[in-house]
């Protein structure tokens, strides 16, 4: 039934793996002695950038979000000052989270807050590519039953195993193994990167394999 | 049989403490103690053994030493003298231990590689069980019969510099000492100065005997920086001047004619590759052991050091010095030392040895007449007595000398398989009582699982084939068989196991039981299975499949219960098992966040569990024709969540726990700290107001009163005790106990209790009136919560207070007003219980219990109150969240009325399952190297709660019978 919009789904994940993968790779070439635990911000940094860059790339050529009504310069604007402002406080949303989570408040800050801004460029950027700054769709994708496309379905299932693989990655920090992987926030975040690239590959397959049960109302 | 699932529950729950207890009895070995409590004497010393004649004499031989320096660095590992980096780190016991005329070897420390085990270690000789550490946490002194003991009885003069345990384990020993505390471990350096400032005018002095020093400095920098650190260097160096200054000032004191020094520098434990110290790795065990004397042989280059057990130093001291060799040791001597003296003092010092430990044989093994080392020992000691009447007649050809030669390898070999013997005994389990417990537990909780359908129906009674179990063949059957395996069990493997102890009668009774059980398993099994009741349609297991939908909250809850039994296999969970804890309560949390959200949001339906809180203020016209009071409810219920996070957030700051970030700064210790107990006290009023405002409300005027005197008095309490300020206490009192004060309470205490109590009998008995209820169970509850006021140091009062919060606000608008049904609530509960353990600074370490509890409101140690106490305040998490959820759901009876019984039933599922679980894994890993001080700690705190949990499903079940008797009355009025 959306043959086509699977097959788009499929190819613009692959584009966005394989911007992940170029991005955990390059560095090395310019950065001697780089590698994903010994230098892990700069890491967290290349990969959030890279997945940014082409999400709102492929996104905008594939011409997902919904289309919008006024075209007047000062409305985009607004759009684009608005998107900005969720990224941010998405950035603080998860910060907070992950603080109450336990990680330390003041010091490693920065290690958080990097945690932060990698999830929210997994997901918060994602969800500002498909449905635009619209609170309410959000909301209405994120409740039972709340999908009305393909694209909203594909949100829903990335964005739980990118926030699932983050909670998982959590796991092996009490272990006493005293491995580099271990450091915070080392774990979670390959933790979350391998949540995105599952949730990546599981989407369109299970949409794939769920086209006959899938039905979604029209607005 | 149709039971109540609550009587069935707390009933499986019962015997599963049984069962643990038994399990527990096979696990823990017994110590092999000497049943005398005396202490070896002189006196009592055997004769030197001699074939025909009447024995010689008892005396001992002439000692080897006239005095001897002990010198102890604390957390000296074997390599830093003996390894490759040793020529830097000490060059002149290096030097000693080459060429210089010193034995050398590598003593084997056992777990618990601590301090105060390891000096008691050294001491008695003995190896404290792990048991013993449990034992004797409250009284200091040691009344085992040891070295420092038998050195002061025999009027040798001690001198003690060092780690005042010394000095708490041995009062009025020491003709002289000065304790270091080693509280301040991030000090390294005034720890050791106190010790050596005193060396110089001792050394010059010549009124001692022994003189024992014990570094501190080396210990604490391996916990600051590890093994690896630039500090470890220059305070081996240190160290290592120090022995050159003790050995050259022995040097020059040695006198022609009298007999020799003895020079000891021994570790009492290794550093690990972290630098803590207590398991049984290599680093930890492995500690030097160099004795320097003019009496040794000089040596000629480095030799590979030999390896003793820690626990020879002591009979070899004893001896050496003269003294007997005290009960419990189950070292033996190291031979080397002896080597120089003559050939009939040698058999006679090995000989004392031998007596000594088949002494301890006889007195703590078993058909001890078997024991390979105790026929040795016997032949040996007959070969001696020969050897002595040749040699008494004067022979002296080198026949005997060979036949000398002969005996004391004889012995020496008889010392050793003695020795072992002993040592394990300490180590072994009793198998066959774990086994036996473990079938027991397990069989009770697959009853428990297989009930549940019953068990959580409508009708809460569970109906259990009792009587046609009892009467079929199988149950015969079984009885025969199990009995014939105890039989065949206890008369193979020796009678050293205590299941097999038991009298018959007990013994036939738990057999009875088991195989009942095991009968009324089947039949279940068969009643759930698919195959057997065909006569609905469809099997009840289907009907359960389709009938329960999981949601994301359910699926939470499960997998967490799930996941936390399996994390407790791997040790550093066990010992960081308060993260698991605060980990699932936060995801708890926002699942809970995002139920409400769903809920107040359910046209538009909540987001995901982020972006809440940029939700727009649009939909206030959502709400805009509702009542205003709904609109503030259901922000308050928004609220709520969040506000249970920060809470949770802030008390897991409060107080540091586990192992590997317990050294990192927290609040408690803040708050303790001398400068800020002006905060502590304005905080602890500011609690114990807010703990009055949140209890009373549903208390009758006379609790209230009660109440607020009784807070009252916990605070003055703290004032006397010195922890808090008095506004009006101007001159700095001296701290005082605080017995009145804390007796103040107890009165109170007992006053809401009873009130309480009243209420609550005049409900079931008089009235069936369900507030008079209520407010009995909740008076209760209020007295609980001011005995936990009293017993909560101060820096926890916050832990309290911020628990009765969320228990207020978590009722009022979360459980009640989503419908969460009794079994999510329970599990809720369970979990916030769990963690507020953590949060009040428990851990899975016997370390961390608070004894000084016990002795609150009492002049001097009585047992039974001080357990009561100190058990009370470390299980006051739980217990107030179990408490909490008897009072919750017996107010929601009105919705539904099998509440109480639903939760019953989920406590005593939720309590079987990890404790159960935990037995396995602990009988799996009962070789791993952390099984002493990691697991077994675990293993008792797991079943002393579930001891309480016990108690408090039959708590349940006196709120339920009141339940039905109260409705029967109901119905009766109804009907008239
Ligand atoms: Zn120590
Ligand atoms: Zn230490």
């Amino acid at each position: 039934m959306w043959d086509h919009e699977i097959r788009a789904m499929a190819s613009a994940h692959a584009v966005i793996a394989a911007s992940v993968f170029v991005a955990t790779v390059a560095p090395a070439v310019f950065v001697p002695g780089f590698s994903v635990y010994g230098a892990h911000l700069l890491w967290i940094c290349s990969v959030s950038g890279a997945v940014t860059a082409v999400s709102v790339a492929v996104f905008w050529l594939l011409g997902v979000s919904p289309p919008t009504k006024k075209h007047t310069l000062g409305y985009k604007l607004s759009r684009l000052f608005r998107s900005c402002l969720y990224v941010l406080l998405s950035c603080l949303f998860f910060h907070a989270v992950v603080v109450l989570y336990g990680a330390p408040l003041i010091e490693s800050a920065l290690e958080t807050f990097s945690l932060a801004v990698l999830l929210t460029c997994l997901t918060t950027l994602r969800c500002l590519c498909v449905l635009g700054p619209n609170v309410q769709a959000w909301i209405r994708v994120f409740s039972r039953h709340g999908a009305m496309s393909v694209w909203d379905t594909c949100l829903q299932i990335t964005v739980a195993c990118t926030l699932v693989g983050a909670w998982v990655g959590a796991f092996p920090i009490p272990l006493d193994w005293d491995r580099p992987w271990q450091v915070w926030p080392v774990s979670c975040s390959l933790g979350a990167m391998i949540g995105y690239l599952t949730g990546l590959v599981a989407a369109p397959a299970w949409i794939h394999y769920h086209r006959k049960q899938l039905t979604y109302k029209c607005k | 049989m149709k039971v109540r699932s609550s009587v069935f529950a707390s009933f499986i729950l019962t015997f599963e403490v049984l069962g643990v207890a038994l399990f527990l009895r096979g696990f823990f070995p017994v110590p092999v103690k000497s049943s005398f409590s005396s202490k070896s004497r002189l006196s009592d010393l055997p004769a030197e053994p001699l074939a025909g004649g009447s024995p010689n004499s008892t005396r001992l031989p002439q000692p080897l030493f006239r005095r001897a320096v002990v010198m102890l660095v604390d957390a000296l590992r074997e390599d830093f003298v003996f390894g490759g980096s040793g020529r830097l780190f000490m060059p002149y016991t290096r030097r000693l231990v080459e060429r210089g005329s010193a034995h050398s070897f590598v003593a084997k420390a056992r777990a618990p590689t601590v301090t105060m085990p390891r000096i008691k270690a050294l001491t008695t000789g003995s190896i404290p069980g792990f048991i013993d550490v449990v034992m004797n946490l409250n009284s200091p002194a040691l009344v085992e019969d040891n070295l420092i003991w038998q050195a002061k009885t025999a009027g040798k003069k001690i001198i003690f510099y060092g780690d005042d345990t010394w000095v708490r384990l041995f009062p009025k020993h020491f003709m002289e000492y000065d304790g270091t505390t080693s509280f301040f471990v991030s000090d390294y350096t005034e720890v050791d100065n106190n010790v050596t400032r005193h060396l110089d005018s001792t050394l010059k002095r010549d009124d001692w005997d022994i003189l024992i020093l014990h570094y501190l400095g080396l210990d604490h920098i391996g916990h600051i920086s590890g093994p690896h650190s630039s500090l470890i260097q220059p305070k081996l160096l240190e160290m290592d001047d120090i022995l050159k200054k003790i050995h050259s000032s022995l040097v020059s004191k040695e006198a022609e004619g009298s007999l020799p020094y003895l020079l000891v520098l021994c570790g009492d434990h290794g550093m690990s590759e972290t630098g803590s110290h207590g398991g049984s790795s290599e680093q930890e065990v492995n500690t030097p052991l160099v004795l320097i004397s003019p009496a040794f042989k000089r040596k000629a280059g480095m030799e590979k050091p030999g390896v003793v057990e820690q626990v020879d130093l002591t009979p070899t001291l004893a001896l050496g010095l003269g003294l007997p060799i005290s009960q419990n040791s189950v070292g033996r001597v190291i031979p080397g030392v002896l080597e120089e003296s003559s050939l009939r003092d040698q058999l006679r010092f090995l000989h004392l040895n031998g007596h000594q430990l088949s002494c301890l044989l006889k007195d703590g093994v078993p058909n001890y007449e078997k024991d390979a080392g105790f026929e040795q020992f016997r032949v040996a000691e007959k070969a001696h007595g020969n050897w002595m009447k040749l040699y008494l007649e004067g022979n002296t050809s080198e026949v005997l000398t060979n036949m000398g030669k002969k005996v004391l390898k004889q012995y020496l070999e008889a010392l050793a398989a003695m020795s072992s013997a002993l040592s394990k005994q300490l180590g072994k389990y009793d198998m066959y009582s774990m086994v036996a417990g473990m079938v027991f537990v397990f069989q009770l909780l697959l009853v428990l699982l297989l009930a549940m359908p019953e068990a959580l129906s409508g009708a809460a009674a569970v109906d259990l084939p009792v009587f046609s179990s009892l009467i079929s063949l199988p149950f015969y059957l079984l009885c025969l068989l199990l009995a014939s395996v105890h039989v065949l069990v206890c008369t193979s493997a020796g009678s050293s196991c205590y299941f097999c102890s038991l009298s018959w009668g007990l013994v036939f009774a738990a057999v009875a039981f088991s195989s009942a059980m095991f009968c009324i398993l089947i039949s279940l099994l068969a009643r759930r299975l698919p195959l057997a009741p065909k006569i609905h349609g469809k099997s009840p297991l289907k009907n359960l499949g389709s009938g329960w939908s999981f949601s994301e909250l359910d699926v939470l809850l499960l997998a967490g219960t799930v996941g936390h039994t399996l994390s407790l296999a791997a040790s550093s969970f066990v010992e960081e098992e308060h993260q698991t804890w605060y980990f699932l309560l936060n995801t708890l949390c926002l699942a809970v966040f995002q139920d409400v959200c769903r809920k107040y949001f359910r046209e538009q339906k909540g987001s995901g569990d982020e972006e809440e809180h940029i939700l727009p203020s649009k939909d206030g016209h959502l709400s805009a024709h509702r009542k205003p009071g709904i609109c503030s409810e259901k922000w308050l219920a928004l609220a709520t969540p969040p506000f249970t996070l920060v809470c949770c957030r802030l008390l897991r700051s409060l107080n540091q726990t586990g192992v590997q970030w317990a050294h990192l700064p927290d609040v408690g210790h803040w708050l303790n700290s001398s400068e800020h107990k002006m905060v502590l006290s304005l905080l602890s009023a500011f609690c114990l107001v807010l703990i009055y405002l949140l209890v009373q409300r549903r208390c009758s005027l006379v609790s209230k009163v009660a109440l607020a005197l009784g807070l009252l008095g916990v605070y003055s309490y703290r004032a006397a005790v010195g922890n808090v300020l008095f506004p009006w206490q101007h001159s700095s009192r001296t701290a005082s106990k605080g017995t009145v004060e804390a007796r103040f309470v107890y009165v109170f205490v007992l006053g809401i209790l009873f009130s309480g109590t009243k209420d609550l009998l005049r409900s079931q008995i008089l009235t069936a009136d369900a507030k008079l209820k209520s407010r009995g169970l909740w008076e209760i509850y209020s007295g609980l919560v001011l005995l936990v006021a009293l017993l909560f140091r101060a820096h926890n009062l916050p832990v309290l207070c911020c628990c009765l919060l969320i228990q207020t606000l978590m009722a009022q608008f979360i459980w009640k007003k989503l419908h969460y049904d009794a079994a999510q609530t329970t599990i809720m509960h369970y979990w916030f219980g769990q963690a507020f353990f953590y949060f009040q600074g428990n851990s899975n370490n016997i370390a961390t219990v608070d004894i000084s509890v016990g002795f609150v409101g009492l002049e001097s140690y009585v047992e039974v109150p001080a357990i009561f106490l100190t058990a009370l305040s470390t299980y006051a998490g739980p217990l107030l969240w179990a408490c909490h959820l008897v009072c919750y759901l017996s107010a929601e009876r009105q919705r539904s009325p099998v509440a109480v019984s639903h939760g019953c039933y989920c406590l005593a599922l939720l309590r079987s399952v990890p404790a159960a679980a935990y037995i396995v894994l602990v009988t799996v890993l009962r070789y791993h190297l952390f099984i002493w001080s990691v697991f077994s700690p675990k293993l008792l705190y797991e079943s002393m709660h579930l001891l309480l949990t016990a108690g408090v499903c039959l708590f349940f079940i006196t709120m339920e019978q009141s339940r039905s008797s109260s409705k029967s009355e109901g119905a009766k009025d109804s009907r008239q």
